[in-house]
């Protein structure tokens, strides 16, 4: 089977060279079915810490196979602007991966998404291209439609990756940016791309409209992402990872290609189920997500009311917790953003050395994006074990000591479970203020991203920890070191 | 003239296949591993890198301008993932150690 052949349709391979392409054939299929193979294990590997690294080295064994077999496909004839391409993509890719700092992982993970749309888009834009060269037939409308929808996919998804990377870099506001008739708006785009789309499945000759096509996708991308706040990011990165691995997948039914229809169908499965782990985690549904621009500020009336907090310094909180026997952390996308991993770590390694049972309780949506805490604990080499979900953490916090919550906020905020008129009512939620004591540390009593005041500060065994993440975590651990020498 | 219809009854077979074990494997992943999980996706689903190659390598004759550059941007980018979803796929999966046995 080969992937060009209703392009080039009228071009039959000359008779001396027939038994070289079909030799050329057969490799190149044995190497797609390989790689297919090594993609599936390689996620299948990736399910425990344990065999991750042979999951990732059987992914690349699987891509070089597939990239091999590419190349030896009988269509490609030249190499020149291949050549660029990788040495092009590698200076790119190479450094960005060597130098990016962990907390920068839900950009590039953004940006990552924002290229494979790029790639689908542009293959599928130069296919159609090739469908008016002298030799080629038009696509069957089967083909044309799978075309269509593979760029519309690629199209919006590059935008929209795009978008979720200025707010994760901060280029944009991370506020949801919302108007009147938004949703209808965007409904309405996203309609006349797809009627342009049906139109051009059944009059692929009108070249004009192809560009229509993609600007109203791109257009429909942007105005997807504008509304999404910072703390739907982990659902929407999920998203946009399913769209881009759909996008391949069409582009697999465009050439008859079922290695990409494989890779692609398990980027796409892969994306769907973290957003809706992503979404269970928020108690929301999709609609909600894409459509509800939640995180809107919220003038409550216990935003008003001033109540009492008990704030505590670095001594007061490293006192506490010498003496305590088991203490839970909570980290959240301040610790993130304070980058006070390491400092957590110095902490978590004095602590352990006095004999308290340190943990970490990790909420899927702390963060920016799914499993975007367990990264920079990992990397500031605090062992897995002491990373646990939530389900299985909550039953420990009333028996623990101290919960020590460092830049989270709505994952712990009480209201969740009984202020139905809390826009989080139904959020499940780790269980901090069942502690004994619950310290918090934070810049200041500004709410949180859902604009929600947090009840947690204001209760009777709540000290505030007032200060930047990094520089308070780092006095408490000193706090600790001095009484150690002494 | 029409091109023939392609062969979607079996395309659509392997796609609920790839998708129903593709959802059967990635619900084991552990959420400890879920932003490698991402990154290792994004690498695999570059493999729209192999449909780019086809479009640069073509025959002159066979090709236009157009197609060409846009194909080689496509092999960019897709090339971006591959490199750049590996490795960093590697970083992260490297920091994830077990507690050290006391000594």
């Amino acid at each position: 089977m080969n992937a060009l052949t209703f392009i080039i349709a009228s071009e039959t391979p000359v008779a001396s060279t027939a038994v070289a392409t079909d030799i050329q054939s057969v490799v190149a299929s044995a190497t797609y079915i390989i790689a297919a193979v090594l993609f599936i294990l390689a996620l299948k590997w990736l399910s425990a810490p344990t065999t991750a690294r042979r999951g990732n080295i059987a992914g690349q064994i699987g891509m070089t196979a597939a990239i091999i077999g590419a190349l030896l496909g009988h269509h490609v004839v030249r190499y020149e602007w291949i050549v660029a391409g990788f040495v092009i993509g590698a200076l790119i890719g190479a450094p960005m991966a060597i130098w990016m700092p962990m907390t920068a992982v839900p950009q590039r993970t953004a940006l990552s998404h924002a290229f494979g749309a790029l790639a689908a888009a542009l293959v599928g834009t130069a296919h159609y291209c090739l469908f008016f060269q002298p030799a080629s037939l038009l696509p069957h409308p089967l083909t044309m439609g799978f075309l269509c929808l593979e760029v519309l996919l690629g199209s919006l998804t590059f935008t929209g990756s795009l978008m979720a990377f200025g707010k994760l870099q901060d280029l944009l506001p991370t506020r949801p940016m919302v108007y009147r008739g938004q949703n209808f708006i965007n409904f309405a785009i996203l309609i006349a791309a797809v009627v342009v789309a049906v139109v051009l499945v059944f009059n692929p000759q009108l070249r004009w409209l192809f560009p229509v096509l993609l600007a109203l996708a791109a257009i429909f991308g942007v105005l997807l992402i504008l509304p999404i706040g910072g703390a739907d990011m982990p659902t929407v990165i999920s998203l946009l990872n399913s769209y881009a691995g759909l996008s391949a997948c069409m582009m697999g039914f465009v050439l008859d290609n079922r290695l990409l229809i494989i890779a692609g169908a398990l980027d796409g499965a892969s994306g769907l189920i973290l957003s809706i782990i992503m979404c269970r985690a928020m108690n929301r549904s999709f609609t909600n997500v894409l459509f509800g621009a939640f995180g809107q500020v919220q003038a409550g009336p216990t935003a008003a009311e001033k109540k009492a907090v008990r704030s505590g310094t670095a001594e007061e909180a490293a006192q506490i917790m010498e003496a305590a026997q088991s203490v839970i952390v909570i980290p959240g996308y301040g610790m993130a953003v304070a980058q006070a991993q390491h400092k957590v770590r110095e902490l978590y390694d004095h602590l352990t050395k006095r004999g308290v049972d340190v943990k970490f309780a990790i909420h899927p949506v702390a963060g920016r994006m799914p499993g975007h805490m367990n990264v920079l604990l990992a990397e500031a080499e605090i062992p897995y074990d002491r990373l646990v979900e939530m389900d299985e953490i909550n039953g420990d916090f009333p028996r623990c000591d101290v919960a020590l919550v460092i830049g989270a906020n709505d994952v712990v905020n009480p209201a969740a479970r009984h202020d139905k008129a809390s826009p989080i009512y139904g959020m499940p939620i780790l269980d901090a203020d069942r502690a004994k004591t619950v310290m918090a540390i934070k810049r200041s009593m500004n709410v949180g991203f859902a604009g929600i005041e947090n009840e947690l500060y204001y209760a009777e065994n709540c000290m505030m920890l007032f200060g930047d993440a990094k520089a308070f975590v780092g006095s408490v651990a000193k706090e600790l070191a001095d009484t150690a020498a002494t | 003239m029409l091109a023939a219809m392609p062969d979607f009854g079996s395309h659509l077979y392997v796609f609920i296949l790839a998708a129903f074990l593709g959802l059967e494997v990635i619900k084991r992943v552990s959420p400890l591993l879920h932003t490698p999980l991402m990154s290792l996706t994004n690498a695999i689903s570059a493999i729209s890198v192999v449909a780019a190659i086809e479009i640069c390598g073509l025959q002159k004759e066979n090709t236009t301008v157009l197609a060409t550059i846009l194909g080689t941007i496509a092999v960019a980018a897709a090339t971006t993932n591959i490199v750049g979803g590996f490795m960093i796929t590697d970083r992260m999966l490297k920091m994830f150690k077990r507690r050290e046995v006391k000594k």
